[in-house]
């Protein structure tokens, strides 16, 4: 499987990352290199084998649906690059 | 030299009154005015608030109240929340970061009396093998080689800045954490102890995640006991991270003393791989005599799935990082770079605060689990990770242990090993089946190269057996007498 430069740019725009043109063809052949590599993983079966989310081997704990925590908007608040009051401030989403 | 004391041996100073928290706290912060300039090591010094925390040490000890680190000083990985002190990932992402909070590990230290000299270099995210993918630049190993004693050589990474405070003696032991090697691998090339422990055992609340099913917290000491006290002033439930282990904190110092007579030690053969160096097999094949001669029985063992382990991580951890990495949008915390939609200043955001290592685990870890490749990628991936959780149960059922070289090489100059992503991501080939099963592993210092430089043996257990780890560790150390000194540190 090899990326072409339209995939690219699509999983640029699916990170949230802004890519330049100028980028695509080294980015291109990075991760195609890379993808390559992984290609090894097909030579295993799997069959009936279950995926592993994590290596703890423990059952999640629940906890109470209550609040525990928060009250301090100002300390939320603290590293926020724009604000407007008690909100975080973006640009206009809505006409 | 007060910079030269192991950390046992600073706390059995302070309590007899030998020296003041204050004198220690003071030659290290020295140490880092001499050596940080050339080394790089900390990001962030942060002088008022360690002698603030060392005079609060004294007045503890002049009570006779003292903790397991009272008076200690030590580097924090950049990576880990500190209240009111700067924590930037080693990104420009979060370079204006100042957390509110203070992360449960660093929690621990503080509540065992520990003082925290500043914030240690990493790689970007903790994504990287030798610290050159930092925002704050690259850090310098104090090792030299003999024959080329100009080359400026890596600490290894992610955690490079930890390893190299503590190996040039600008702090007495470190934090760091551990993904696929992120502190053993940096141990091994500054001839540190580093310990990665079970998933769980630390609390990963308040670290910056990467990939929070591989992610561990750890120590970085100059001896396996300093890394055995502070893993137990680091490790113990905590309520506040959902993977975190409901088990009590054994006494890792006491697991130390208790040898290895009668312990089955584990050589998976997968790990022999061809082109291994002759010295880092001579050095293996000398771990395992000495542990044959302390008493334990050496068994060949099998971890069938090795081979695949790093291919498998870097499908998961991309996966979990693309997740994890998706809240730096430009607008709770860190860095914004306005553009004319919500949409644009979020690409234009990312695009200036993210460096190209972080930029290509984040599209490849979307990519894997976009639609149409998420079965083909991250879910073959899962079943991998389960079937190589399942060779380490297997060996764990004939051996108490494994013994491995931590490293496939000694450090590397800067500049090495940059031109291709994966030539950098092969020295993980021995430390990332522990990440990816979540099972326990110490680096030891064990003997030098050619060139004079440092290796480790890696040591891995039993799930939440550290403490035979420890044992097996303190094996190594004592066995190997390993005391050669990196040729840059304090008071050289």
């Amino acid at each position: 499987m090899s990326l072409d430069p339209a995939t690219i740019r699509r999983i640029a725009s699916l990170s949230r990352i802004r890519v330049e043109e100028d980028q695509v063809e080294s980015l291109q052949h990075e991760l195609n290199s890379i993808l390559g590599w992984i290609e090894q993983l097909n030579e295993v079966n799997v069959d009936g084998i279950e995926p592993l989310t994590g290596g703890a081997q423990m059952a999640m704990r629940m906890r109470d649906d209550v609040v525990t925590d928060g009250g301090y908007p100002e300390q939320v608040l603290s590293n926020a690059p724009d604000r407007n009051g008690e909100f975080f401030a973006v640009p206009k989403v809505v006409e | 030299m007060l910079t030269d004391l192991t950390i046992a041996e600073a706390r059995d100073g302070l309590r007899a009154g030998r020296f003041s928290a204050v004198d220690l706290t003071m030659a290290h912060l020295l140490a880092i005015e001499a050596l940080n300039p050339r080394l790089n090591a900390f990001i962030t010094v942060s002088h008022s608030k360690a002698l603030a925390q060392a005079q609060a040490a004294d007045a503890a000890l002049a009570k006779g109240e003292h903790g397991a680190l009272t008076g200690i000083p030590l580097a924090i990985k950049d990576l880990f929340c500190t209240e009111g002190v700067r924590t930037t990932a080693g990104s420009r992402i979060l370079e204006p970061f100042v957390p509110p909070y203070e992360s449960t590990v660093t929690a621990n230290l503080l509540r065992d009396g520990a003082v925290f000299l500043g914030k240690a270099n990493l790689d970007e995210f903790a994504m990287g093998s030798s610290n050159m993918t930092s925002a704050f630049g690259p850090v310098e190993n104090p090792w030299k080689r003999l024959r080329d004693p100009d080359a400026v050589l890596v600490p290894g990474g992610s955690s490079g800045g930890s390893a190299a405070a503590v190996a040039a003696r600008m702090a007495m032991g470190a934090t760091g954490t551990d993904t696929g090697g992120s502190i053993r691998q940096p141990a091994a090339f500054c001839g540190l102890v580093g310990v990665k422990p079970s998933y769980g055992r630390c609390s990963r609340w308040g670290v910056v995640a990467f990939a929070s099913s591989l992610d561990h917290p750890g120590p970085f000491a100059r001896t396996v006991q300093d890394s055995a006290i502070m893993l137990g002033s680091m490790a113990g439930f905590d309520p506040k991270d959902s993977t975190s282990a409901e088990r009590p904190v054994p006494d890792y110092e006491a697991a130390c003393k208790r040898g290895v007579k009668g312990l089955r030690i584990g050589v998976p053969r997968e790990y022999l791989a061809d082109g291994m160096p002759a010295e880092i097999e001579a050095l293996w094949q000398q771990g395992l005599t000495w542990l044959r001669e302390a008493g334990a029985e050496i068994v060949d063992v099998s971890l069938p799935h090795t081979q695949y382990g790093l291919a498998t991580y870097y499908i998961v951890a991309p996966a979990e990082a693309s997740s994890n990495l998706a809240r730096y949008d430009g607008v709770r915390f860190g860095l914004r770079k306005d553009g004319g939609e919500l949409a644009e200043m979020y690409g234009n955001t990312r695009a200036a605060g993210f460096g190209p290592e972080v930029r290509r685990r984040i599209m490849i870890g979307t990519y894997v689990l976009s639609a149409g490749y998420y079965d083909a990628y991250y879910l073959r991936a899962q079943k991998i990770r389960a079937l190589i959780l399942r060779d380490f149960n297997d060996v764990f059922s004939q051996v108490d242990a494994l013994l491995t070289p931590t490293a496939p090489n000694a450090a590397f100059a800067q500049g090495e090993n940059m031109d291709d992503p994966i030539k950098m991501y092969l020295n993980d080939v021995f430390t990332v089946g522990a990440n990816l099963a979540g099972v326990p592993a110490i680096s030891v210092p064990a003997g030098l190269d050619a060139n004079g430089l440092p290796l480790g043996l890696q040591i891995i257990g039993r799930p939440f057996d550290e403490e035979t780890v420890f044992a097996v560790s303190a094996e190594i150390e004592r066995a190997a007498g390993f005391t050669a000194l990196p040729q840059i540190r304090a008071g050289q």
